[in-house]
C-alpha cells in the first residue's frame, strides 16, 4: 500500500518547500453555464500559504472561476472543460464531497444556519460527518472561534441561535465554521461587500492571519482591499485572465493597458 | 347643459360606489354569521353533555339515559394515527423529491397528480380504500379508515413540504454543500430543518381534516358499539357517532350528537396547540 | 491541517487534528473503497439511496392515483355491463327491482351545485373585495382569520347543524313565507318540510364560500397595485377602480368559482343530512332531493347484491372524473391568471 502511495511523484511541490509550492494549478479552465461561456481558458497557478485577489468589473468571471475550483459550480448547472489540478488530482475526478471539505468556501453573504446555535453552526461540518463526541467538539468551537476572534464575544451565547449576533460576527461565524472542517484552502466570494467598514477591517485582519495556515484565494470587487491584503492578484476581463503577478507589480506596474485602466477606475 | 349632465352623471357613479361598497361589507358580515351560529350552537347544546362520563364511558343501549363516547374518542385518536403514519411519510418524501429532484417531465406528472388528488371527494376515497384494503381484508377494520385518511393527507403534506423547501434560501443549501456535506445530509439536516416549521403546519392541516372526516370511514373503519383499539377491527370515530346519533329519532341522541361535535372541535383546537407548541421557535428572539 | 506529502484526495484526511485528539497521534484513515467513489460516479452512496428512495414514494402517490381510477373502473364494470349508457339517463333508481339509473342523483349533483354558486359566488367575490381592497388593516387579519375557520370545520358539524338549526327555520320561517310571498311559483310548490334542496343549496353555499372568497383575495392581490393606482389618477370612483381589478382577474376569479363548484360536487354529509334523499326529480326547491354522493354514503353499506354495489360505485366514479376535470380546468384558470402578472 504505501509503495503505491510512495510511486505517486507530486507534481506539485510538497510542503517542505513551502515558498513556491502550487496549491492549486489550473490549465486552460472555460467554464460554461449552457451554451453561455463564463470563462475563456484560464491557466494560473495559486501559490500556497499566499492570499490571491482576483478582481475585476462584474461579471467578467471571477465569482465562476471560485467556484469552480471546489465544484460548486456544477451545483448550479454549469459545467467546464480544462483541469483543475488540487493535491496531485485534478478536482473534477475526485468525490466533491472530500474535495469540499479540504477547499473551503465563505460566501458575500452570512449565511450562519437560523435553526442551529452558535455552537452547533461551528460544528456542523464535523457532526454531520459523524464526529460526535463533544469533549472534540467543544475544544474544536472554543479553538475555531478563538481563531476568527470571535470567543470573548459569543462563549456566553453558544446555545443561541447563529442569527443572533450582527453582520459582521456572522461573519465570522461562517469562517469558523469552515475552519473547522479543516480545509486547505480557503476561498472567498466577496466575504466583505455586506459589511461595514469596522467588520471588514476586522475580517481583514483575520485573513492575514490565517494566511499562516491556509492558501486563500479572494474574489473581491473593491480594489483597495485586494492591495491591502493580499500577496498576488489575478484580473479578470470577460471571462479571460488578462493579467496575474504579485500585488506590487499589478497596482503600480500593470502590464495590461486594460489592467492599468481598471485600477486607475477608468471602467467598471 | 354638459355641465348638468356631468354633474348627474357623477351622482350615479358616487351613489353606485356607495351601494356595491356596501355589498361587499355586507358580504363580509354574512360570511361571518354561519360561523358564529355555529359556534354558538355548538358550545351551547353541546355542553349539556359534557361531563366526566362522556369520556370514560361507553354508549349505553338505545333509550337508556347516559353512557359516554368513550370507545369514538380513542377510535378517532386511533385513525388519525394510522393514517399520519402512513400517510405523512409519503407526504413528506414525496414532497422532498418534487423539491430535489422534480424538476423534469415525472415531477410534473407528480405534481399533476397530486393536485388531482387533493380534488377527490373523500367518499370517492372511502370507496378506493373499500375496493383496496376491505375486500381483500374480507372485513372492515380501523386499517381501512386509517388507509382513507392517509389518501386525504397526502397531497396537503406534499404541497406544503414542497413550497416550503422551496421557500428555503439556496445560501444554505450552497453553504452546507460547500463544507464537504454530502448533498442528502445538507438537504435533511439542513434545508428540511430549515422548513420543518412549515411543514409541520401542512402535516397539522392534513391531521385536523382527517379527524373531521366521515364519509370515507362510513364503510372503512365502519363503526363499533364497543370499546375496541384493534387495528383490523371496525372501529367507533366521533365523526361516525355524530352522523347516527344526529339522524337518529331520539331526542338524547341527538343532545349528545351536540356534545361529540363539541368534544371534536376541542380536539382538534387541542391538536392544533400541540402542533404549535413542538414548532416553537427554540431561540428566544 | 494535513501534513501528508502525497496528500491524494482519494484517501480521506479530512479531520487530521480532530483525529489526533481521538487518537493522541496522527494516524492516517484506511483508503476508503474505490468502488464507492470510482463507480458510482463520484456520487455518495448515500445521495444514491436518498434519491431513489424520495423517487420510490413519489412513484407510490403516482401510482395510487392510476390505481384509484382502475379499481373504481373494475369494480363498476358489472354495473356498467348491465345498464350501459341507461345509467346515467334513467330515473328509476329501484334497489329492489335491481334497477339503477342515476339521473336524479345527477340533476341533485348539478343543480344543488350551482344553486350553491349562486349565492356563494358573488358573496365570496364580495368579501374578498372587501378584504383586498376597502378593509382597514386591523380589521383584515381576524376577518380572513374567521375565513378560514370556517374552511375548517368538519361538514359533519355543518351536517348537525343544518339538520337541528338551519331545517327547523326553513320549514318553520322561510318556506312557508316564500309560498306566501310567490304563490303559485312551481319553485316553491309543496309541503314545507325544511329538508329539501333548498337546505342542501344554503348549507353548500356556506360550505364553498371560504374556497372561492380565499382564491379570489389571492387573485385580486396578485393585480399590480400600478393599475390601482392609473385608475385612481382618472378620477375612477373606488368601485370603478375595483370593477377594473376585476375585470383584469377575470379568469383567475373564473377559477376559483370552479374550485367552489368542485367541491360543492363532492361534498358528502352535509347535503346528506338535510336534502331529504329522495331519487326524485323535482322543479320546486322545497322538495326533498338526492345526490350521487348522498347516496353512495347512505346506501354503501346497505347494498344487497353485487349489482348494486356495482352501481355505487359506478356512480363514485362518475363523481371521480367529474371532478377531476372541474378541478383541472379550475387550476389552468387560476395559474393562467397569476402568470400574466408580471
Amino acid at each position: 500500500m504505501d509503495a503505491d502511495i510512495k510511486e505517486k511523484t507530486p507534481i506539485v511541490g510538497t510542503t517542505s518547500d513551502k515558498k513556491n509550492e502550487i496549491k492549486i494549478a489550473v490549465n486552460n479552465l472555460s467554464a460554461f453555464f449552457g451554451k453561455n461561456q463564463a470563462l475563456r481558458e484560464v491557466s494560473l497557478d495559486v501559490k500556497a500559504n499566499r492570499v490571491l485577489a482576483i478582481i475585476g468589473p462584474s461579471g467578467c468571471g471571477k465569482s465562476t472561476f471560485l467556484r469552480s475550483i471546489n465544484r460548486m459550480h456544477e451545483v448550479a448547472g454549469g459545467t467546464i472543460t480544462g483541469e483543475i489540478i488540487f493535491d496531485n488530482e485534478d478536482v473534477m475526478k475526485v468525490d466533491p464531497v472530500y474535495l469540499r471539505r479540504k477547499i473551503g468556501m465563505v460566501f458575500q453573504k452570512p449565511n450562519p444556519f437560523p435553526t442551529m446555535s452558535i455552537y452547533n453552526n461551528v460544528v456542523v461540518g464535523l457532526k454531520l460527518n459523524g464526529i460526535r463526541s463533544k469533549k472534540i467538539l467543544d475544544e474544536v468551537v472554543e479553538r475555531s472561534l478563538k481563531r476568527v476572534a470571535l470567543w470573548d464575544e459569543v462563549k456566553d451565547i453558544l446555545n443561541k441561535s447563529g442569527a443572533h449576533i450582527s453582520g459582521g460576527q456572522q461573519q465570522r461565524l461562517c469562517i469558523a465554521r469552515t475552519l473547522a472542517v479543516e480545509p486547505e484552502v480557503i476561498l472567498m466570494d466577496e466575504p466583505t461587500s455586506a459589511l461595514d467598514p469596522i467588520s471588514t477591517s476586522k475580517i481583514e485582519e483575520l485573513m492575514f492571519e490565517l494566511k499562516n495556515d491556509y492558501t486563500i484565494v479572494i474574489v473581491t470587487h473593491n480594489m483597495q482591499q485586494a492591495s491591502r491584503i493580499s500577496d498576488r492578484t489575478a484580473f479578470f476581463y470577460l471571462g479571460q485572465l488578462v493579467e496575474e503577478g504579485t500585488t506590487k507589480d499589478i497596482f503600480i506596474n500593470p502590464k495590461h493597458e486594460r489592467t492599468e485602466n481598471y485600477i486607475t477606475g477608468r471602467f467598471g | 347643459m354638459k355641465l348638468k349632465h356631468k354633474k348627474r352623471n357623477l351622482r350615479k357613479r358616487k351613489i353606485t360606489n356607495v351601494i356595491m361598497l356596501s355589498f361587499s361589507f355586507f358580504a363580509a358580515i354574512v360570511t361571518i354569521i354561519p360561523l358564529a351560529l355555529i359556534f354558538y350552537y355548538t358550545i351551547s347544546k353541546g355542553i349539556a353533555n359534557l361531563n366526566i362520563d362522556f369520556f370514560t364511558k361507553m354508549p349505553t343501549p338505545v333509550g337508556e339515559p347516559g353512557g359516554g363516547m368513550a370507545n369514538a374518542i380513542v377510535g378517532t385518536i386511533l385513525l388519525i394515527l394510522i393514517g399520519g403514519a402512513i400517510g405523512i411519510p409519503l407526504g413528506i418524501l414525496s414532497g422532498l423529491y418534487i423539491s430535489e429532484f422534480g424538476n423534469n417531465r415525472f415531477g410534473d406528472v407528480v405534481r399533476f397528480l397530486t393536485d388531482v388528488l387533493s380534488g377527490v371527494p373523500s367518499i370517492v376515497v372511502g370507496v378506493v380504500a373499500y375496493t383496496l384494503i376491505v375486500i381483500p381484508m374480507g372485513h372492515f377494520s380501523a386499517f381501512a379508515g386509517g388507509g382513507a385518511l392517509a389518501i386525504l393527507m397526502i397531497p396537503t403534506i406534499t404541497r406544503t413540504t414542497e413550497s416550503m423547501i422551496n421557500l428555503v434560501p439556496s445560501s444554505y443549501r450552497e453553504a452546507g454543500l460547500a463544507l464537504g456535506i454530502p448533498k442528502w445530509k445538507t438537504t435533511l439536516a439542513i434545508v428540511l430543518k430549515t422548513a420543518w416549521k412549515g411543514i409541520a403546519t401542512g402535516i397539522l392541516l392534513g391531521l385536523a381534516r382527517a379527524a373531521g372526516e366521515t364519509a370515507p370511514l362510513l364503510f372503512t373503519a365502519l363503526g363499533n358499539r364497543f370499546w375496541s383499539v384493534n387495528v383490523f377491527q371496525p372501529i367507533a370515530s366521533l365523526t361516525v357517532y355524530i352522523y347516527q346519533y344526529a339522524t337518529a329519532p331520539f331526542k338524547d341522541w341527538n343532545d349528545q350528537a351536540w356534545t361529540a361535535a363539541l368534544v371534536l372541535i376541542l380536539m382538534i383546537s387541542v391538536l392544533s396547540l400541540f402542533f404549535r407548541f413542538i414548532t416553537r421557535s427554540k431561540y428566544k428572539v | 491541517m494535513s501534513n501528508n506529502p502525497t496528500g491524494s484526495l482519494t484517501t480521506d484526511t479530512s479531520f487530521e487534528s480532530v483525529k489526533s485528539l481521538i487518537n493522541g497521534k496522527v494516524k492516517r484513515k484506511k483508503e476508503p473503497s474505490p468502488f464507492t467513489k470510482k463507480i458510482l460516479g463520484h456520487k455518495n452512496i448515500g445521495d444514491l439511496i436518498f434519491e431513489r428512495l424520495t423517487l420510490l414514494f413519489a412513484a407510490l402517490v403516482v401510482l395510487l392515483v392510476v390505481v384509484m381510477g382502475w379499481e373504481m373502473y373494475v369494480h363498476s364494470r358489472l354495473s356498467i355491463k348491465e345498464f350501459g349508457f341507461q345509467f346515467l339517463v334513467s330515473t328509476e333508481w329501484d334497489p329492489y327491482a335491481e334497477h339503477f339509473g342515476a339521473l336524479p342523483m345527477i340533476f341533485g349533483t348539478i343543480v344543488s351545485s350551482i344553486l350553491a354558486l349562486l349565492i356563494a359566488v358573488p358573496l365570496g367575490i364580495g368579501v374578498a373585495v372587501f378584504l383586498s381592497e376597502l378593509s382597514p388593516l386591523w380589521l383584515e387579519r381576524p376577518l380572513s382569520f374567521l375565513t378560514e375557520l370556517l374552511a375548517g370545520i368538519p361538514s359533519i358539524i355543518y351536517g348537525l347543524w343544518g339538520i337541528f338549526v338551519l331545517v327547523p327555520w326553513l320549514r318553520d320561517d322561510v318556506e312557508p313565507f316564500l309560498q306566501k310571498a310567490f304563490p303559485g311559483v312551481p319553485l316553491f310548490e309543496g309541503t314545507p318540510y325544511g329538508f329539501g334542496m333548498l337546505a342542501a343549496a344554503i348549507i353548500l353555499s356556506i360550505m364553498i364560500l371560504p374556497i372561492i372568497s380565499s382564491i379570489s383575495r389571492d387573485v385580486l392581490r396578485s393585480v399590480p397595485q400600478a393599475q390601482r393606482e392609473a385608475a385612481y389618477g382618472l378620477g375612477a370612483t373606488k368601485w370603478e377602480v375595483t370593477r377594473i381589478v376585476l375585470g383584469n382577474a377575470k379568469s383567475g376569479l373564473l377559477g376559483a368559482t370552479m374550485l367552489g363548484l368542485g367541491r360543492a360536487i363532492g361534498e358528502t354529509m352535509a347535503v346528506t343530512m338535510v336534502i331529504g334523499n329522495r331519487p326524485e326529480i323535482s322543479a320546486s326547491l322545497l322538495d326533498p332531493a338526492y345526490t350521487m354522493a348522498s347516496v353512495v354514503a347512505n346506501e354503501f353499506t346497505e347494498a344487497t347484491s353485487m349489482l348494486y354495489l356495482s352501481a355505487l360505485i359506478e356512480l363514485a366514479l362518475v363523481l371521480f372524473i367529474i371532478t377531476i376535470i372541474v378541478n383541472v380546468l379550475a387550476r389552468l384558470l387560476v395559474w393562467s391568471t397569476e402568470e400574466k402578472r408580471g
